[in-house]
């Protein structure tokens, strides 16, 4: 049997559940620090949600973020370390977009030289499958059972664009996990944000839609990616790159 | 002899001379002043300013600066602290050393903009969720609030502990003369993230994969600052009937006024706590056996510190177990010495009950 190759900073398998995006959303961001050779240099804001089961296996510093508390967290981080590191807020929607809207929106409004990696599997999956602000209208969630009701629960929010739209960071892009082709331009956007930060051009925010066929209750394989690429990205996500700064 | 300046610029100033790499708040009376003399002096000497979106941001930026070892400080007032109160239980759980100022306004909610002491159970009674407390310090005079906070960096890092300077509007608006101590240049403290996850010296993250270790290191950590950081001022113990405890502003009032009545001859004492948690508990020892009463002078509605002197001043095995504690509670702003006399007649002659 061929052995699995991964990069050395990934000592321990990480619990993610079957056919989760953020695997390999971890591995890309890994691969893309060590390939612009800051495998040493690397400090990552890990928030609160599926985002924190990264800690159980990834050897990078970490600081707990408070939930929702990316944005300034990390800005604290990056405020000190200047460009002796790398700082990465990873977070996923329902820390990120819900109760870390203020923070995510004003460290984007401050153009913070960090790199925001934004999961996005349109729900709280920690927690078992609740409603999020990206939750879709009519998805079925633990707080949503008879489906998302948009007239008393809001739209699904669109953070990337908002920020793309109204502040002057450097990069904003959505990408997702559902082929090896989406996979590899996932990562050009991964690294592209983190040579931003590296060249000191400021706030990079990628989102990445991520399958939860946990909560989605659906088949791993087969409906989860099919959900993303036939629903979220025609519908609602769309992917590529938003924003890049002088374009 | 120093020159005259404003408690919250001294503060402010304290902090800058003690080395501190960073500073991230929001504005709020009566604390302000702090944040708008560090937003061109922190800059002047090279470090770092932050006017954050909101005080909870504020917070959680100083816990990520904390993370590399920095010397990082906030201030704000009464409700602010209170929406940074999860920064605060995070700073607790990572032990990262850090300095908070609270220049007190009057009262719940948004409160008033009048001096106050009503933040006393919080400050020292918890710091967000979790067992964790923080070293609490108080000064009375613009000096001491330059001193503590100068200090307290130091304080924080050698017991990896938040340090909490709780002052009141009062002292925080007003102008006394006051010394400035020399320029300390300090280098981040060696356990903080670099980003090299090799490195020996390294903090760990949150309470670790040991739970039970965490808390038996926390504990073990409070009986050490409760032994080594209890302060105080104190006079006139040995023959005294009654004892007023204060602190801060009152701490100072109260003192003015036993000297002025021990000169008439009424047997009084003082007791004036600097630091609050650890409550002086050790200042009770060398009081008169005889005490007729504690009396607990606050700016508040009905008394926090009074709790205190209860506890442990007629903890058992003292010999004040039946010393009857009051409570001297002054309205918004700072007693006046009229006030404490008048309410003291009413505890002599009975009007007033005690409290505990």
């Amino acid at each position: 049997m061929a052995k699995m190759k991964y990069p050395e900073q990934i000592v321990a398998n990480i619990p993610f559940c079957p056919g989760c995006g953020h695997g390999i959303i971890v591995r890309l961001m890994v691969e893309c620090v060590n390939e612009l050779g800051y495998s040493d240099k690397i400090v990552m804001h890990q928030a609160v949600g599926c985002c924190s089961l990264v800690g159980l296996g990834l050897d990078w510093e970490m600081l707990v973020g408070a939930h929702g508390g990316g944005g300034a967290n990390a800005t604290g981080l990056k405020r000190m370390l200047k460009d002796t590191a790398l700082v990465i807020a990873y977070q996923g929607d329902g820390d990120a977009y819900n109760i870390g809207l203020a923070e995510t929106l004003n460290a984007a409004y401050r153009n913070e030289n960090i790199t925001v990696i934004a999961v996005n599997n349109t729900n709280f999956g920690m927690t078992g499958g609740q409603m999020s602000w990206t939750t879709l209208p009519g998805q079925r969630t633990t707080t949503s059972v008879d489906g998302r009701d948009s007239k008393t629960s809001g739209m699904p929010i669109k953070v990337p664009e908002l920020i793309a739209n109204s502040f002057d960071t450097a990069y904003v892009a959505r990408g997702t996990v559902t082929s090896p082709a989406e996979i590899r331009k996932t990562k050009g956007f991964i690294k592209q944000g983190l040579q931003n930060q590296i060249d000191g051009k400021g706030h990079s925010l990628i989102e990445i839609l991520s399958p939860c066929p946990t909560n989605w209750h659906s088949n791993p394989i087969t409906d989860s990616l099919d959900r993303i690429e036939k629903e979220l990205i025609p519908f609602y996500y769309p992917i590529g790159e938003l924003k890049v700064k002088g374009e | 002899m120093g020159d005259m300046v404003k408690g919250n610029v001294a503060m402010g100033e304290a902090a800058i001379r003690a080395g501190m790499h960073m500073y991230a708040g929001y504005p709020i009376t009566p604390s302000t002043e702090i944040m708008e003399y560090l937003s061109w002096r922190a800059p002047q000497e090279d470090r770092v300013f932050i006017q954050a979106e909101s005080e909870m941001a504020a917070m959680k930026m100083v816990y990520g600066a904390a993370a590399t070892g920095a010397r990082v400080l906030t201030a704000s007032s009464g409700l602010g602290i209170s929406c940074k109160q999860e920064g605060v239980s995070y700073m607790n759980m990572a032990q990262y050393p850090g300095v908070m100022i609270n220049v007190v306004r009057y009262g719940d909610g948004l409160g008033s903009l009048m001096s106050g002491q009503t933040d006393y159970l919080r400050e020292v009674k918890g710091a967000g969720n979790g067992d964790a407390r923080m070293i609490v310090l108080s000064p009375s005079s613009v000096q001491e609030a330059y001193d503590l906070v100068y200090e307290a960096f130091d304080i924080s890092q050698k017991y990896k502990s938040l340090v909490m300077i709780l002052t009141e509007g009062g002292l925080g608006q007003m102008m006394e003369e006051c010394e400035y101590s020399e320029m300390k240049t300090v280098p981040f403290a060696s356990w903080g993230y670099t980003g090299d996850r090799s490195k020996d010296e390294y903090r760990p993250m949150g309470m670790g994969a040991d739970v039970y270790a965490h808390a038996l290191e926390m504990a073990a950590k409070r009986v050490t600052i409760k032994e080594e950081m209890q302060r105080w001022e104190s006079g006139f113990l040995d023959d005294a009937e009654y004892v007023m405890l204060g602190y801060g502003l009152p701490g100072r009032a109260i003192k003015s006024y036993v000297k002025a009545r021990r000169a008439e001859g009424e047997k009084i004492g003082y007791i004036r706590p600097i630091s609050l948690w650890p409550f002086p508990e050790k200042a009770f020892k060398g009081i008169n056996p005889g005490v007729k009463g504690f009396i607990s002078v606050e700016t508040s509605d009905d008394g926090g510190m009074v709790e205190d002197v209860a506890l442990y001043g007629k903890k058992y095995g003292s010999g004040f177990e039946k010393v009857p504690v009051y409570g001297l509670f002054c309205p918004p702003g700072i007693p006046t010495l009229r006030f404490i006399g008048e309410k003291f007649e009413d505890i002599k002659s009975g009007k007033m009950k005690e409290v505990f």
